[in-house]
């Protein structure tokens, strides 16, 4: 079982705690009736879907209930790092060397 | 008249002798190792607060509200359990008015009363730890889960809500719904632990 840290509840906890909420950072229209249908497709379908590293919405649904955001490695499903919602994206990620 | 009357006094009489009776109250099992104890009704509390209200609500609640994760604060007969930096469930036992007490604070807050929706276990003894570890991902070592602790999280496929009120004692609170899931699973699991 994957173990996943919250940083609301400040430690390591069971995945089944856990529900995946999408991609992160990706921002709402400021006026989103004046949006074009084509950049609304881009706000409201279209994802990254990247290999490699991901910026995920995580929900601690059956914990602290706290949306919170989460690097993680789509390939080895490995976590690099979690960090409060509305933190910006990590510039610098733990073991990245540089 | 009289008829009335008599009407009147019988309906007070029926509305006196109701009592709250928690779902499965009277199946208790008790194992070598284990005791599963369906508690009484008690007096329950879903309370969310930012946190400049927090100090507004202890007052008025008479116990601190604990705002370190996984703690609880107990005072009275009355216990406040962490859920999330803004959220806290609260139950008393001793039939004090949480809602009313809520309402004495002016800081901002919601507090819905939910007394009725759980049904709440003791699992006790020896074996309490491990017949909750049957359905709960969690570590429930001492070392990680002490006296005190308490969390929502998941007993096999409810979710759940675990407070440590001693070392050797378990209060697993759940949906009333789900109780029936939730006790047979704990008594399953505490034959496992007797063994
Ligand atoms: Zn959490």
């Amino acid at each position: 079982m994957l173990l996943i840290h919250c940083p609301y509840c400040e430690e390591e906890r069971p995945e089944l705690e856990f529900r995946n909420a999408g991609e992160a950072h990706i921002a709402r229209p400021a006026n989103i009736v004046a949006e074009s249908d084509e950049d609304f497709e881009k706000f409201f379908f279209i994802r990254a879907n990247t290999k490699g590293l991901v910026y995920e919405r995580w929900r601690h649904v059956h914990g602290c209930a706290r949306f919170f955001n989460a690097v993680r490695d789509s390939v080895s499903d490995k976590f690099i790092m979690t960090y409060k919602a509305g933190e910006p994206k990590p510039k610098k990620l733990p073991g990245a060397g540089k | 008249m009289a008829k009335a009357a008599v009407k009147k006094a019988a309906s007070a009489q029926a509305v006196a002798s109701v009592e709250r009776r928690p779902a499965l109250a009277g199946n208790d099992v008790s194992g070598p190792n284990v005791k599963i104890t369906v508690l009484p009704p008690a007096e329950r509390l879903s309370l969310r607060a930012p946190e400049a209200s927090v100090a507004s609500l202890s007052r008025a609640l008479g116990l601190t509200l604990p705002q370190k994760p996984k703690t609880s604060a107990s005072k009275n007969g009355r216990t406040a359990l962490w859920l999330g930096p803004d959220e806290w469930f609260i139950f008393d036992e001793a039939g004090g008015d949480l809602l009313a007490d809520c309402a004495k604070a002016k800081a901002m807050h919601s507090a819905v009363g939910v007394s009725h929706r759980n049904v709440a276990f003791a699992v006790s003894g020896p074996g309490g730890e491990a017949t909750v570890s049957a359905g709960c991902p969690q570590d429930l070592s001492l070392d990680a889960f002490p006296v005190g602790a308490s969390t929502r999280t998941v007993f096999g496929k409810s979710e759940i809500l675990l407070y440590r009120p001693a070392a050797y004692t378990f209060r697993v609170e759940c949906w009333r719904s789900f109780s029936d899931y939730v006790f047979t699973f704990l008594k399953d699991a505490a034959r496992d632990a007797a063994v």
